[in-house]
């Protein structure tokens, strides 16, 4: 029975494989663990993993044209856009089927609401039809149609709606990517409407100035921090966490206050005699505006981590590269500079991440040249209502900020970072 | 025994405290010294009138079509009156997240005896829409900063001789119309020229010659913070936040009435509430918009009652003590020449031209 | 400029306070010559690693000057004292390979790429890792570490080395390793090195000299055996090996000699080292391995003490007595096979020449 003589399994001295008895010990304590876990998982899936999954599911789902116009949809199915003629009676008259259903319950006009994205004037066409097809006679539909909207006998809405048919669309996606779907395949939109392309490439560009800001400003203070004796840190960390505890809107109207052209910044340097009065210097609703206040609320997400990081390099490094010969800026460049390089990573990532899904900010001291994608989101989510588009933008923006972070481990790596 | 009354008297209480959730009802409005406004003219004498209901304020009205979109979709409705402007209500309606109102039924007739379709004639926009006020997004300038006092709309794209910055609203609605107009084109033909890809780009060509001195807003408070602190000469909001400028706040600011665009700002009740709390809801908007409330609202704001029945009973304001009526956007020194807001047109070509807009807008 | 020219490394009347109230080092003159192993031995706090410091640079020095060879260095930054130094936990840049380390004090002289690699082939054959030169600190074992830090503080061929504590991370068995590793390097290279340690054995293991620290002044400066067999007074008897103590006063002093009247009446004699008048308070010290059990002939110091417990060591048999009152005396007994068998509680007599003890400061 001894170990040597048996190729089998490891057993206990009841028989049993040790890998089970094991196993049977450890159950305890694994489910114990992950009862303690449960709470914060059942919060993760409910705020987080289903909102994004009803997100990704929202910019492709598009059952609406279906569901509420079915027999239409059907008997487009025959019909050929190109022929360069309008659907014929038939269809027609599955449509007054289709509408008379609708109108009660009035899905008719969110249905005109959701084609109006894709192309203007539906909204009306449905509404205005929806009004009167009780009164249309059993004859003749294409005809009462057209009279009730002459656009009934534009190709381009019935296009637009055999288009728009299927239950999932890419129609959203090619908006976020300033394209559409004409009769000609998939091309850009003419150039005075694109705007989301454009809008990501500033979002970028924004959140990378903000990210240096932050890790040109907030080195220093780190840096302090953490070699400054316990009790003067502690007080100067106050300071740097005192942004959290001012509410974000009072914070930015601080700064809307500070940077105006009338405002106290500009006073002051009217005031010394670095300006004259009608060059004053326009510091806010635009870029600039959008990066002071920005790298002012993000700050503390740049120091704390890099705080975290310094704090555990001992002072003996830089003693040691003196020691052997390194002047100042050698010692920091070599020796010091490397060991933060996980702060920097990590606090890099929180600001840029940050910085990508702000609105609130860019949207009150932004002017029109510093906002954000998600300004754009925001408004789509609340004034358009198109919330499949908003999904859309999201979702690129998900895969925008993944993407960065890939490319972000291949030349870093992610196990370089130290969040506490 | 004693057990007995106990039982009851929980009972008691928890009956009671149900009753007292159902008694709560959610009304949303902008915040501020409207829902002040209505407070004073609508709440507090419907709460006077039925003692069992309490009326909680919510300040949503911003956000409104997409909160209720989602609590639509969620099922839960938890608002039961709510006030949104007119192209709002109207989306609303399409959406068929609010209900249809008869007013022939469902609102109060004028002291008269006119119908109240009659009474608010052509401002119901909407068949789920109850109006309640008529404001203007229009123009104030600062009278110190101007050599001769601007009384024509097309002063705002007039660079040379009123130098300095304007604000203007961040979205295409109103800015295209006036914009139009400033270019040549007649009032009456401002729509079909917009329905135009060239009409388009002339509005935005005209916006262009004044973009880079444009503060663009998207908050209807941040135009008179911008004319108080000296930022911009002249901007567009809302005519109550104007009056609040120049007679509470005693700023030298004054009106520029001229092409004053009109809009509407009323009621709405959500679906999906219950029997009760919709038949409640519904006696309190027949309550709320009738002659004499409407009429009451403005001693509390400068924005004009939508029932022709309540301009002659406009009074002073409650706190000022200044005549109201010459402060109304309706008044009729105001409205020499005013400019209508087509909602049909907007409602049809918003989402395309907002595109546009923006698009202009970041490059 | 030093008054001699013998000394490599001069301190002169350096004095240091950190809060301009106490001083953290008291008037040190300390002279250390050109190869010499020279321990800075201590209790924490005795002002001995902030005297290194203030070699090294990374301290000013409050008072007092500081030379190196034949120049003061109190103004030369750090940098450019060229003095090559061992940290306390070897301070081995993580971010870089073993080898880079090493070519770091290299790399910042501007010596050429050729030469920086087979120098530090060569510090690393030193130190017996030659293959490790690809690997990270952190893959190395405590005792790799430790010689790759000094294989680095020597590679730029300094003169002067110093070495704070660089051992106290390791468990005994191979700190006794390095310990001998290190002296050898010292006796091949003939480098001078500054060592600073807590620990008296590795300080008498390792140095030509040592200067026993307490309170920032230096107690005694002398070689191991001088300061084992002569301390100057009660702290360095103390502080180095064990040691009883026997408290009395002094009643005659003749030449080196002086007779002591112990606490229970019982007259010893012993070397005078720091008494200075008869009638002082003195304290007697005596190693425990100078006591006589039952000895077999007449000693200078003849007591009687009860046997309060016997511990059995191996090499050794520790007793412990009550000797005069005091109930913690020790005596070493060599275990030799014809050793006298003691039992707890047994009273036995007990002696030890007038040469073995002396007569010290008084200390309670």
């Amino acid at each position: 029975m001894s170990e040597a003589t048996s190729n089998g399994p490891v057993l206990t001295q009841d028989g049993v494989p040790l890998k089970t008895s094991l196993a049977k010990a450890l159950r305890r304590e694994k489910l114990r663990a992950f009862l303690l876990i449960a709470p914060l998982l059942v919060f993760i899936l409910i705020t987080f993993v289903l909102p994004i999954g009803d997100m990704l599911w929202r910019s492709v789902e598009n059952g609406i044209v279906r569901d509420t116009i079915p027999h239409t949809i059907e008997s487009l199915a025959d019909w050929d856009p190109a022929s360069g003629e309008t659907p014929g009676e038939a269809t027609f008259a599955a449509l007054h089927v289709d509408l008379l259903e609708a109108t009660k319950e009035k899905t008719h006009t969110r249905l005109g609401s959701r084609l109006n994205y894709e192309i203007s004037g539906a909204s009306s066409m449905f509404r205005k039809t929806g009004r009167r097809v009780k009164k249309m006679k059993d004859e003749n539909f294409k005809e009462q149609f057209i009279k009730v909207d002459k656009k009934w006998g534009d190709i381009e809405y019935w296009r637009t709606i055999k288009q728009f048919g299927p239950r999932y669309t890419g129609g959203y996606f090619l908006n976020a990517l300033d394209a559409e779907s004409t009769a000609g395949g998939v091309s850009f939109k003419p150039e005075d409407e694109r705007i989301y392309l454009f809008l990501f490439q500033r979002t970028i560009f924004l959140s990378v100035s903000i990210m240096l800001s932050c890790l040109l400003l907030g080195y220093p203070i780190a840096f302090l921090l953490a070699n400054l004796p316990v009790k003067t840190s502690n007080i100067l960390m106050i300071l740097v966490l005192l942004p959290f505890w001012t509410s974000l809107l009072v914070r930015t109207s601080a700064w809307k206050v500070l940077l105006q052209q009338q405002g106290v910044i500009n006073d002051i340097l009217v005031w010394v005699g670095l300006v004259n009065d009608a060059g004053r210097l326009v510091m806010i609703n635009n870029q600039t505006g959008t990066i002071i206040a920005m790298t002012h609320i993000l700050l503390p997400f740049m120091i704390l981590p890099l705080f975290s990081v310094m704090k555990t390099i001992s002072p003996t490094y830089v003693r040691a590269a003196k020691s052997m010969g390194a002047n100042d800026w050698t010692a920091f460049w070599r020796v010091y500079f490397p060991q933060t390089i996980p702060g920097i990573g990590a606090g890099s990532i929180l600001a840029f991440i940050l910085s990508i899904g702000f609105y609130i900010t860019p949207e009150l001291v932004g002017g029109t040249s510093g906002i954000f994608i998600s300004n754009r989101i925001a408004y789509h989510i609340s004034s358009s209502l198109n919330w499949g588009l908003a999904a859309a933008l999201g979702v690129m923006l998900l895969v925008m900020v993944i993407a960065l972070f890939y490319v972000y481990d291949k030349i870093v790596g992610i196990d370089n970072v130290k969040l506490g | 025994m004693k057990m007995k009354n106990l039982l009851l008297a929980t009972v008691g209480v928890a009956f009671a405290s149900s009753a007292a959730i159902a008694d709560d009802m959610t009304i949303v409005s902008w915040g501020g010294a409207y829902s002040a406004s209505q407070n004073n003219a609508y709440h507090k004498p419907y709460m006077a009138k039925n003692p069992g209901v309490k009326i909680i304020n919510d300040e949503s009205s911003a956000e409104a079509v997409a909160k209720l979109r989602a609590m639509n979709e969620a099922g839960n409705v938890t608002w039961d009156v709510v006030d949104v402007v007119a192209a709002d209500a109207m989306r609303l309606c399409d959406e068929g997240l609010a209900e249809v109102i008869n007013p022939d039924t469902e609102l109060a007739k004028a002291p008269d005896g006119t119908s109240a379709a009659d009474d608010f004639g052509e401002l119901l926009v909407s068949e789920c829409f109850i109006p309640q006020i008529v404001y203007s997004t229009t123009f104030g300038y600062r009278t110190d900063k101007v050599s001769t006092p601007p009384t024509d709309i097309c002063a705002v794209f007039d660079l040379q001789k009123y130098p300095g910055k304007r604000a203007l609203e961040k979205r295409a609605i109103n800015n295209v119309e006036w914009a139009l107009l400033c270019d040549g084109v007649p009032k009456d033909q401002v729509y079909d020229v917009l329905s135009t890809p060239a009409g388009v780009d002339q509005a935005l060509a005209k916006l262009g010659t004044i973009k880079d001195q444009v503060v663009w807003w998207s908050s209807g408070s941040e135009t008179p913070q911008l004319l108080a602190d000296g930022e911009v000469v002249m901007g567009s909001t809302y005519n109550g936040r104007l009056f609040a400028l120049i007679e509470e706040q005693k700023q030298p600011v004054a009106m520029l009435w001229d092409a004053q665009v009109f809009d509407l700002d009323g009621w709405i009740i959500p679906k999906g509430l219950s029997p009760e709390r919709l038949a409640r809801a519904k006696d309190y908007i027949m309550f709320a918009t009738d002659t004499q409330r409407l009429a009451d609202q403005a001693k509390y704001i400068s924005y004009g009652p939508a029932r022709k029945s309540s301009a002659p009973l406009v009074g002073k304001h409650a706190e000022l003590g200044i005549e109201m009526a010459p402060h109304m956007p309706t008044d009729p020194e105001n409205a020499k020449n005013t400019f209508l807001y087509n909602y049909e047109w907007w409602a049809d070509n918003r989402d395309d031209l907002d595109g546009k807009f923006q698009a202009w807008l970041a490059k | 400029m030093p008054a001699t020219d013998d000394a490599f490394v001069r301190f002169s009347k350096v004095q240091k306070s950190y809060d301009g109230e106490t001083l953290v080092v008291k008037d040190l003159n300390l002279d250390i010559a050109k190869g010499e192993f020279l321990t800075m031995l201590g209790p924490s706090g005795s002002g001995k690693t902030t005297c290194l410091m203030m070699l090294a640079g990374f301290e000013p020095a409050t008072n007092g000057e500081i030379y190196l060879g034949d120049m003061s260095i109190n103004n030369v930054p750090p940098h450019k004292r060229g003095i090559g130094m061992v940290f306390q936990n070897y301070a081995l840049f993580p971010h870089m390979t073993v080898a880079e380390n090493l070519a770091f004090p290299l790399q910042v002289r501007k010596v050429a790429k050729a030469e920086v690699e087979t120098k530090v082939q060569r510090a690393l054959d030193m130190v017996e890792l030659g293959d490790f030169g690809s690997r990270r600190p952190a893959q190395l074992s405590g005792g790799q570490q430790q010689r790759v830090a000094v294989a680095r503080a020597l590679v730029f061929e300094p003169d002067l080395v110093l070495m704070d504590e660089p051992l106290g991370a390791l468990d005994k068995q191979l700190r006794e390793q390095m310990q001998y590793e290190i002296k050898h390097i010292h006796e091949n290279l003939g480098v001078t090195i500054v060592y600073v340690t807590h620990d008296q054995t590795e300080a008498l293991t390792m140095s030509d000299r040592v200067a026993v620290f307490n309170d920032g002044v230096i107690q005694q400066l002398s070689s191991p055996d001088h300061l084992y067999e002569d301390p100057q007074n009660s702290f360095v008897a103390q502080f180095i090996g064990e040691n009883n103590k026997l408290n009395g006063e002094v009643i005659e002093i003749s030449n080196d000699v002086c007779t002591v009247k112990i606490t229970d009446g019982t007259i010893l004699r012993a070397d005078k080292m720091n008494v200075d008048a008869v009638g002082d308070g003195t304290t007697i010290s005596l190693r425990p391995e100078r006591v006589e059990l039952d000895p077999a002939v007449e000693m200078d110091n003849m007591l009687e003490g009860k046997i309060e417990e016997l511990i059995y060591l191996g090499d050794h048999i520790r007793v412990r007595m009550n000797v005069a009152g005091n109930s913690g005396f020790i005596a070493k007994v060599r275990n030799r096979g014809d050793r006298r068998i003691f039992a707890e509680g047994e009273v036995a007599k007990l002696g030890w020449s007038a040469s073995d003890c002396k007569a010290l400061d008084l200390v309670s």
